[in-house]
């Protein structure tokens, strides 16, 4: 399909995205293995584009990865959800902004489900009085944080100190573009450009300065599976579905890949790994691997702020040969410090994936 | 119509999901599950369709229903509103419920997850909590993993976050009133029923396998679940 084509469709599908007073929900998965781009979302939010985002001490998970591999029924679920709605009224706020592509899968599901049953809805608030004595309100507007950065990228790009241009060549950079599955598979009207041609995260690549890929695969799943990767037997699942991709992408050399949802960085880094171990497979040049970027990352790195404040350093596909290309500066002295500078040691570098261990 | 298909519809996911299938087997072709497992998320739907009870059941105590990823890219491209990966949630939950989870080897896994996923919830407010991801569980998490869990305070620290500690942010401890209406919501709208049927029906199962059961994840059922693939999952019929 040529890209007029495409920009047609993504014209049809076109959000409502909240200016401002946004109350933030954090992700399971992203806490625990990038919790550095929830830091720089929020920093990102208050120091550059000075925006009021409120976070409550008692949110909690909205139980998405247990429904979706269903020890948590949808009825408990909903009630999680309308627990995290009362938060939200509570402290006087009504655009609910979520870290999680899960969780805004499941908040688009709950929220049709009780446009479409309005009994249901009507029995999980009493489910949510009898539990919590809580009421709510549902939010005016639901987007996910790449919403909300795809909303100012504009911003962004011109407070920006980098451009996604090869420092050595001049040319775009080459960006392969990742979408969580449940951002816009079953409701293609609640994702920026729909389902099929999503835009959120290529608008970014494009006001930044790079060139997105067209792959075969562009929209195949990570893997994750839910449960099949939560238990150690069925991760051949998991496994094929990034290797699928990986296969596909890496004819057009991507300079890295970028994504939005919080299991898919995880995966397709993780993945790379494991395929080079097993096979000795590195999609990269030279033994290095196809970097993989959170939008948070890349938006602070397009800010110019310190690779491993963003914590790039927890990549197991070292990301030093972008930041290489693009020209920001790095110590690899610091890569393993602590806060206080104090020496962590480092990891054991894999048997044939590139690791830059410090200096 | 038969009374295991009644009761499919009583889940609002199934009458979202179910409207009247062609058969064209769009929904196969973009499945991800299908590519990897012996699986149709066409036949699925077609069986469902048949509203024959004797055929449900089977499917019930499947290997079948266990295979999906709940990706749904099948929703998006159904010409007919079909919403194959729906009907699975409504089946697992049905299969759970009814006990005949523990009939397939892939049905068996949900008391790992239960134990991990499901008790972390409860637990600490998460549905993953990085202590509890073990490297030697996870050895495709690889080295860097395996350092972050022998350096976890201060590499958290380090990257922003409120590790264990009061007041909002990254991994902080949620207040255990907070738990407490977890708890509650648990006990109100049938997840802690689940877990006690999971449970129950698994210490059935186990016995009669004649594998040890205990509690936690330092058992034999545990780790037979958790690892084994004695069936041909993936040779397609």
């Amino acid at each position: 399909m040529k890209i007029e084509g495409k920009r047609s469709i993504w014209k049809e599908y076109q959000k409502e995205i909240a200016d401002d007073r946004y109350f933030y929900v954090r992700s399971c998965v992203r806490q625990n293995f990038f919790p550095g781009s929830e830091k720089t979302f929020l920093r990102i939010m208050k120091d550059v584009l000075h925006k009021d985002v409120f976070e409550n001490a008692s949110h909690t998970t909205c139980s998405g990865i247990g429904y979706h591999s269903d020890v948590v029924p949808f009825e408990t679920a909903m009630t999680m959800v309308a627990r995290q709605f009362a938060i939200m009224t509570e402290a006087g706020y009504e655009n609910f902004t979520t870290s999680c592509i899960t969780s805004f899968g499941l908040y688009s599901e709950i929220l049709e489900t009780w446009h479409h049953f309005p009994e249901v809805e009507e029995r999980v608030r009493q489910h949510l009085i009898n539990a919590t004595g809580r009421t709510f309100n549902k939010p005016a507007n639901l987007a996910h944080a790449s919403d909300v950065i795809f909303k100012f990228r504009k911003e962004i790009a011109a407070g920006g100190m980098y451009r996604l241009i090869n420092k050595h060549t001049g040319k775009p950079l080459q960006v392969v573009e990742h979408i969580g599955c449940h951002y816009s598979k079953m409701f293609p009207a609640k994702g920026v450009g729909g389902a099929e041609y999503p835009y959120v995260l290529a608008g970014m690549i494009e006001d930044w300065g790079g060139d997105v890929i067209d792959y075969p695969e562009r929209r195949h799943c990570c893997g994750f599976g839910f449960r099949q990767y939560l238990i150690q037997a069925n991760r051949g699942y998991s496994l094929a579905c990034s290797k699928k991709k990986f296969d596909s992408m890496a004819p057009y050399k991507p300079d890295f890949i970028l994504t939005n949802c919080p299991g898919c960085p995880m995966f397709l880094d993780r993945w790379q790994y494991a395929l080079s171990e097993m096979e000795g497979i590195t999609y990269g040049e030279n033994g290095l691997g196809i970097p993989v970027l959170t939008y948070e990352e890349l938006a602070g790195m397009i800010l110019g702020y310190d690779p491993w404040d963003l914590g790039l350093q927890v990549h197991q596909v070292p990301v030093e040969p972008l930041l290489d290309k693009i020209g920001i500066p790095y110590d690899s002295k610091r890569k393993f410090l602590t806060m206080d500078g104090k020496m962590m040691g480092q990891p054991k570098a894999p048997s044939h994936l590139k690791f830059y261990q410090h200096e | 119509m038969g009374k295991l298909y009644d009761k499919l519809a009583e889940d609002v996911r199934f009458i979202e999901g179910l409207k009247a299938c062609l058969n064209c087997g769009t929904c196969t072709a973009i499945c991800p599950a299908a590519e990897f497992y012996n699986y149709q998320p066409r036949q699925i739907v077609d069986i469902l369709q048949t509203r024959d009870d004797a055929q449900i059941e089977a499917l019930l105590k499947s290997e079948t229903i266990w295979y999906c990823g709940e990706c749904m890219s099948c929703v998006t491209r159904c010409p007919r509103g079909n919403a194959p990966g729906l009907l699975i949630t409504a089946l697992r939950s049905l299969s759970q419920e009814s006990g005949w989870f523990t009939e397939s080897e892939k049905g068996r896994q949900q008391l790992a997850i239960k134990r991990t996923v499901g008790e972390w919830i409860l637990k600490y407010g998460y549905c993953l909590y990085p202590s509890e991801i073990l490297p030697e569980m996870h050895p495709e998490q690889g080295p860097i993993w395996e350092w972050e869990h022998q350096n976890m305070d201060e590499v958290m620290h380090r990257l922003g976050a409120n590790y264990k500690k009061t007041g909002p942010g990254i991994l902080r401890k949620i207040p255990q009133e907070d738990l407490d209406e977890v708890q509650r919501i648990f006990d109100e709208t049938g997840a802690s029923e689940r877990f006690s049927k999971i449970e129950e029906f698994s210490r059935l199962k186990a016995d009669e396998m004649g594998i040890s059961f205990g509690e936690g994840l330092d058992n034999e059922y545990i780790r037979h679940i958790y690892t084994t693939n004695d069936k041909d999952h993936t040779t397609k019929s």
